[in-house]
């Protein structure tokens, strides 16, 4: 069975490596947050949230053209459609409920592309409390859209300036705010990274994603599972969410695609799989793309929501054992895969998600293959760089 | 006998541990540096090795590790900077860094390095208590190192008790919620904690940390427990540094506030 353990980890990967500071909290979450978010009244809030204010189910959406592009029988779960623009939103809704039942009064997160700062400065809104977020001076001029959004939401952005100034920093400076100032603040982690218990939760979060697959596809097909499902890996929520009720279904295959920037082998890529070892960031242990002295190497994707060095230790763990088959997209390729979507399909996908739609250029399916492929997000944050790439 | 267990033996107040990165401000000022902080009466010496995302640390020794690793600085360099420091130094050395530099040198090449240097011990902020004892223990034991946990304000009571049974050097002291250098001044509330700790009577030695910078608040918090422990006020006064060693024999000195005679 493929899951976590009872010491918090995924195989060799995971766990809650957390300075001392840290420990109160992390254990208090440990100790609660499967009792909250099992108990009744809890899912029946989170259910209705998802339905009523999220949008949810999202479709399950047979494209055709697509289709008929890629000879196989594509569908996209259209978690663009979610409030919000992206399946970040499934987290927070989660995440928010439970730091209430916890009773913080602060909220604190990190943003790469801007998504998942959004999806909680929403959330904060929703429930009327204080909200920070953290986001990397980079991103914040790339994602600039997303940045004024949470602020006309109320939240404070914080820009974090030191390192590579991306996803990364802001999770180190989110970190390190969580230890300034522990006993109110609850730090919503916007991926399946960080100290156990935060990637299961996260992933138990995003698990619905999956859960409508299976009976949408049920519907449409007749079967449950697909023959394969593609998911783009940051840290890889959504991609966990895609995945969650098919780790143990072993006919399924798992296509987990990661941002190879200017390629694989240029050193401006985020493919940690290609190119990491074990190693500990933010709390777990995971594969890291790291120097060989154990410094970590600043990544670069187009995307900013993939431009991240490591990745959730499950991920690691579906690598390692073989289970996920993990795919490098270059950021040109994506880039072509996003206008190639808008134009077929009249859909404008995320940069992030671009990346899953053109893996169907570098794997080997059959003709008769049904693909799910999650649309975690829409474009519209992802304008500029649309804009200033042209060739459309 | 190990020199942290010596130290302690001889002196149970007012030890000053004194905190810097190595391979900052210069690449080769690391063993200059230990000789200086110990010839002005630093008791002990905490080394720093330089880290990425040192997500503990505020923004002097956030800027410390990133000029550090900027200079050229790593585990393997370091080791080769210290060899030979027992034949200058007697002062109980310890190593302070995050995990993930340490596995890539391996854990047990670290350790066998470090006694073979003479370090003491070791203070791994991202090394919690029950990752020690699952996968670290034994090699630490098996060379010599003494491992010191953080505790801080939050910290309950019985989870003190734990670490100080599974401490047998010193008890670091985290002196409020806070990354290094976050504050300043030692407010009523931190003075309840260090007492409320202190009536708690460990068997482990007790040095404070984290927004010490000066006599007065050395002298402050040198009340509650063994001593304390200054990090971003020494990296500061490196920083501006125009001759390393004097000034640092003065630093020491204004916090220590005597004349230290240093035959010994
Ligand atoms: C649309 C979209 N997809 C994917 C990601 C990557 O995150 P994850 O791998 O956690 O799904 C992001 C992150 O910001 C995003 O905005």
């Amino acid at each position: 069975m493929i899951g976590i353990d009872d010491k918090g980890f995924y195989g060799k990967f995971g766990g809650a490596y957390i300075p001392e500071m840290l420990h109160p909290n992390i254990e208090e979450l440990k100790q609660n947050y499967v009792a909250i978010i099992e108990d009744k009244a809890f899912q029946s809030q989170f259910d209705n949230l998802l339905t009523d204010y999220v949008g949810r189910p999202t479709p399950l959406y047979l494209a055709s053209r697509l289709s008929e592009k890629y000879k196989a029988k594509i569908y996209l779960k259209r978690e663009d459609l979610c409030h919000t623009g992206a399946h970040k939103v499934n987290n927070t809704i989660g995440q928010i409920l439970l730091a209430q039942k916890l009773g913080k009064k602060r909220i604190i997160a990190e943003t790469g592309a801007g998504q998942h700062g959004v999806a909680t400065a929403t959330v904060c809104a929703l429930m009327g409390m204080d909200c920070t977020i953290y986001m990397g001076e980079v991103d914040i001029a790339r994602q600039r859209p997303n940045v004024e959004r949470m602020k006309i939401l109320g939240a404070k952005v914080i820009p974090a300036s030191s390192g590579s100034k991306t996803l990364k920093d802001a999770t180190n400076e989110a970190m390190r705010q969580w230890i300034n100032d522990p006993v109110d603040t609850h730090y919503i982690i916007g991926s399946v990274v960080g100290p156990d218990p935060y990637p299961e939760m996260v992933a138990k979060f995003q698990s619905v994603i999956s859960k409508e697959i299976k009976i949408q596809l049920k519907e449409k097909e007749g079967r449950e599972n697909p023959d394969m499902v593609i998911a783009c890996v940051g840290g890889g929520s959504n991609a966990a969410g895609a995945f969650y009720h098919y780790y143990n279904e072993p006919d399924v295959r798992l296509i987990a695609v990661e941002a190879a920037g200017l390629g694989i082998h240029s050193g401006k890529s985020a493919a940690t799989t290609a190119l990491g070892k074990m190693g500990i960031l933010h709390g777990s242990k995971t594969l890291l793309m790291q120097t060989e002295d154990g410094q970590v190497v600043e990544p670069h994707s187009i995307s900013a929501g993939l431009d991240y060095p490591g990745i959730g230790p499950i991920h690691a763990h579906l690598f390692d054992i073989g289970r996920a088959e993990f795919v490098g997209v270059e950021d040109k390729h994506a880039m072509e895969a996003g206008i190639e979507l808008s134009k077929l399909e009249g859909i404008i996908p995320a940069i992030e998600s671009a990346h899953a739609l053109y893996a169907l250029n570098q794997i080997e399916y059959k003709p008769d293959d049904i693909i799910v492929i999650n649309l975690s997000g829409r474009g519209d944050k992802d304008l500029e760089t649309y804009i200033k790439w042209g060739k459309y | 006998m190990n020199r942290i267990d010596r130290l302690f033996q001889e002196k149970q107040e007012k030890i000053l541990s004194i905190y810097f990165t190595a391979g900052y401000p210069k690449i080769d000022d690391t063993l200059p540096i230990m000789e200086a902080i110990a010839a002005a009466g630093g008791d002990v010496i905490e080394i720093g090795i330089p880290f990425s995302d040192p997500i503990a640390d505020g923004p002097t020794i956030q800027e410390s590790n990133k000029l550090a690793l900027e200079n050229g600085m790593t585990l393997k360099l370091l080791f080769r900077q210290l060899e030979g420091m027992r034949e200058k130094i007697s002062t109980p050395v310890v190593l302070m860094g995050y995990l993930n530099p340490i596995i890539q040198y391996g854990m047990e090449a670290f350790c066998s390095k470090c006694q073979e240097v003479g370090v003491d011990g070791l203070i791994l902020p991202d090394l919690p208590m029950q990752q020690y004892l699952d996968e670290f223990k034994e090699v630490f034991d098996q060379y010599g190192l003494k491992n010191t946990f953080l505790i801080s304000p939050q910290t309950s009571e019985n989870r003190i008790r734990e670490i100080d049974r599974h401490s047998d050097g010193f008890i670091y002291m985290v002196s409020s919620h806070s990354i290094t250098g976050a504050k300043s001044g030692i407010s009523d509330q931190q003075l309840e904690y260090f007492q409320r700790v202190k009536d708690m009577d460990l068997n482990n030695p007790r040095l404070i940390g984290f927004g010490i910078s000066d006599h007065e608040s050395f002298e402050k918090v040198s009340g509650y427990a063994h001593g304390a422990i200054i990090g971003s006020a020494f990296i500061k006064v490196l920083s501006s540094a125009k001759e390393l060693k004097s000034d640092i024999q003065t630093y020491i000195q204004e916090v220590k506030k005597y004349n230290y005679d240093h035959s010994s």
